[in-house]
């Protein structure tokens, strides 16, 4: 659930129900969490999966401290960083991956692949997260490949010349 | 001394300077091997496909310094099968520039016009062809009206690319599985191949030591094929002459950790390092103010929403490319694609209330995504990037099972090169945002650090020994018989996309090493003809050679 709330601040979405409480609601359509930011995290690819017991814990840590600094009372049925107030956790998240921050490379990465699941999903074949209409991919406006899953695209020129090439350009076409 | 394989040339790398090398050693009748970190991938393992695993994480590498990140080739074929194929050559003024160190930094052999045969030789090795408008992609156009728009020039870039063959998938950074870009892929290396070079990928050398008989020691470890962290075995092979040519971000690397067994390097191994001075900017285009003002329309009546569409940069803009202008105010601009993860993370919300890099404003900015512009800047940075301590194996701590690592390069902009990239910014700027055209901001340099997709400089020639690792001849000082051909033997930024001079340089550099490996007693000759036995290429350098072979 701390992950999803950290994923939801990068690439923030709708609610998933009525009761979810990781995701903020924050944006219309769904973000990096509902486009697989988690999934992709604990792929053991990435990197992160054997470390994100400890992130999630400093996480909260952070958390926690951040409330306290704010005055901030936090709803204890759910983890620190979770119960953060969407804003809190969007100046937390900034404050961590700032250049100031002594562990600002873990919460960079994270945020990486935040962003990642989100604008990729790089979790899953491309052409198939398209087609189950991935909302990171469909947010972006991704084009669909064609039949074969190869992306081809025959209409790409205007077709005419649209500024004078600079004077001094040689005959090899490169600047002088 | 245990026995170990032997070989006369041992070549660390298959990018443009690696592929170069091993073509001409082999082709005039050396014994050659090709040892390359990454996989060897052809057209059809070339995947449309962002998922963990496939080419596009197989061949590139991202690299995480402080203050700056690296971006390059993982394979066979290096930069070149990876790379957006723009190949100009490098503007007269460059091969002037001083930088911060008081003198010339390019040896005082080198200008525009000595170099230009050897821009030629490569130019019909690839080959490199020039593009009409009616290649120009969507974004280039577009570009290119917003530069007339606002009274500057732009140019279609020459290119490395069979534009017969290319459907403008924008795919280029994964590999090309049409095969039209011109990789080495295509030309150099199966030449190389067919004069018996051998090449073995995931082949990760480590370090260097001295022999006896004055020849190298080259140690490697295998890497694994699928986690790039795992080691499956290591070896060594013994060589009369070694080519380094690993990439700017890990040459020096390699000699850095090689300091133990052959004794001090020279002083700018793993200094001057240059991010090829690069920048970027997205412009978020407002599609009907396009239409208005440049008259662009397309046949489904858009007016652009292109940005998926093309081959990377096709239309540069060189009006800021004057020598009369002072140093760090020189600069090219290029219309550019990097796909979604590299093109979207670090572009930052104009005007943002709350964070410019992430958050519901950037959401809203991504789902503009197929009005983005992207402009690609190359300044004159200050070489100020440093490479600390080398990591235990390769040149960086790798992080994921591919593609991301963490390296000891630090680099601090200097006030020159911020100064660079701020006259850039504003001109970017001034094209994009008039009249309303669009609106833009550079990307972040908070997240990452700076990039560069170009790293340069940091083994590089020159003739000062205080200022550069190699002669001009491409030796490593005080190391003879190694010789370094990749872009960290460029002196410095290049105000455009860097390519073609480092595989100029390549070429230029092959007499010198013919020669040092004859003179070690390999029967080896310089001369051959392009890849595919066009020879007019070799016919401009010959008269050049006697001047840069040492007896």
């Amino acid at each position: 659930m701390t992950l999803e709330a950290f994923a939801d601040t990068i690439v923030p979405g709708e609610k998933r129900s009525v009761d979810d409480r990781a995701v903020a609601g924050a944006a219309a359509g769904g973000g990096a969490v509902a486009s697989g930011a988690v999934e992709l995290l604990e792929t053991p690819a990435v990197g992160l999966a054997t470390a994100l017991g400890d992130i999630v814990d400093a996480l909260n840590g952070h958390a926690l401290e951040h409330a306290a600094e704010h005055g901030l009372a936090l709803d204890g049925s759910v983890p620190p960083f979770v119960a953060l107030p969407f804003a809190h956790r969007t100046a937390l998240v900034q404050t961590l991956t700032g250049p100031a921050h002594q562990q600002r490379d873990i919460w960079v990465a994270l945020a990486l692949f935040s962003n990642m699941a989100f604008d990729t999903a790089a979790h899953l074949h491309t052409a198939e997260a398209i087609e189950a209409g991935h909302p990171g991919l469909a947010t972006l406006g991704f084009a669909k490949p064609d039949a074969d899953g190869v992306w081809r695209f025959p209409d790409y020129s205007y077709r005419r010349q649209l500024a004078n090439v600079h004077p001094n350009t040689t005959a090899s076409g490169s600047p002088a | 001394m245990s026995s170990a394989e032997r070989t006369d040339v041992l070549v660390v790398g298959s990018g443009f300077g690696g592929a170069i090398a091993a073509y001409h050693l082999a082709a005039g009748g050396a014994r050659v091997v090709v040892l390359e970190r990454g996989p060897w991938l052809t057209a059809d393992d070339f995947d449309h496909d962002y998922l963990l695993g496939s080419s596009y994480t197989r061949i590139f590498d991202f690299v995480v310094g402080d203050g700056m990140s690296l971006l390059g080739g993982n394979c066979v074929g290096g930069g070149s099968v990876v790379f957006f194929a723009a190949m100009p050559r490098a503007p007269g003024f460059v091969f002037e520039r001083k930088g911060s160190i008081g003198r010339r930094m390019w040896p005082s052999t080198l200008t525009r016009d000595t170099l230009d045969p050897w821009y030629d030789r490569v130019a019909e090795a690839l080959p490199v062809s020039q593009q009409g408008w009616a290649d120009v992609t969507y974004s280039g156009g577009l570009f290119a009206a917003a530069c007339d728009h606002a009274g500057r020039t732009a140019n279609p870039v020459p290119v490395a690319i069979d534009t017969a063959r290319c459907t403008n998938c924008n795919w280029m950074m994964s590999g090309c599985r049409f095969d039209a870009k011109r990789s080495l892929l295509l030309n150099y290396l199966p030449a190389a191949l067919a004069h018996g070079a051998q090449i073995r990928p995931m082949h990760e050398v480590q370090r260097l030591s001295r022999n006896d008989d004055g020849g190298y020691r080259v140690h490697y470890n295998v890497i694994d094929d699928e986690d790039y962290r795992a080691q499956t075995g290591c070896g060594a092979i013994d060589a009369k002459i070694v080519v380094l040519a690993a990439g700017a971000g890990a040459t020096p690397v390699i000699l850095q950790r090689s300091e133990a067994t052959l004794g001090a390097m020279p002083s700018a191994v793993g200094r001057y390092f240059s991010g090829n001075g690069e920048r970027l900017n997205t412009a978020i285009v407002n599609e009907e103010r396009a239409g208005e003002l440049l008259g662009l329309s397309r046949a489904d009546g858009s007016v652009y929403t292109a940005n998926q569409i093309g081959r990377g940069p096709v239309v540069a803009s060189w009006d800021n490319l004057d020598g009369a202008l002072p140093e760090f105010s020189r600069f090219s601009l290029e219309q550019l694609y990097f796909p979604p993860g590299f093109g979207t993370i670090l572009a930052q919300v104009p005007d943002a209330a709350g964070p410019t890099w992430f958050g519901v404003e950037k959401k809203e900015l991504v789902r503009r995504w197929r009005s983005w512009l992207t402009i690609f800047t190359m300044t004159e940075d200050d070489n100020e990037g440093v490479f600390g301590p080398p990591p235990p194996t390769g040149n960086a701590v790798r992080i994921s099972q591919q593609m991301l690592g963490r390296g000891p390069i630090r680099y601090h902009p200097t006030a020159n090169t911020l100064g660079g990239w701020a006259e850039s910014d504003a001109v970017v700027r001034d094209i994009m945002e008039r009249d309303g055209l669009a609106r833009v901001m550079p990307w972040t340099n908070d997240v990452v650090g700076a990039y560069t997709v170009h790293p340069l400089a940091s083994c590089r020639i020159g003739d000062d020994p205080r200022t550069s690792a190699l002669d001009d001849r491409h030796e490593l000082r005080n190391h003879p018989g190694i010789f370094v051909t990749d872009g960290s033997a460029v002196p410095g930024a290049l105000t455009v996309n860097p390519a073609l001079t480092i595989a100029a340089l390549a070429e230029r550099a092959m007499p010198g090493i013919v020669r040092a490996a004859q003179q070690r007693g390999v029967n080896v000759r310089y001369g051959a003809p392009a890849p595919d036995g066009a020879t007019s290429g070799r016919s401009g350098v010959l008269p050049l050679v006697p001047t840069l072979v040492h007896e």
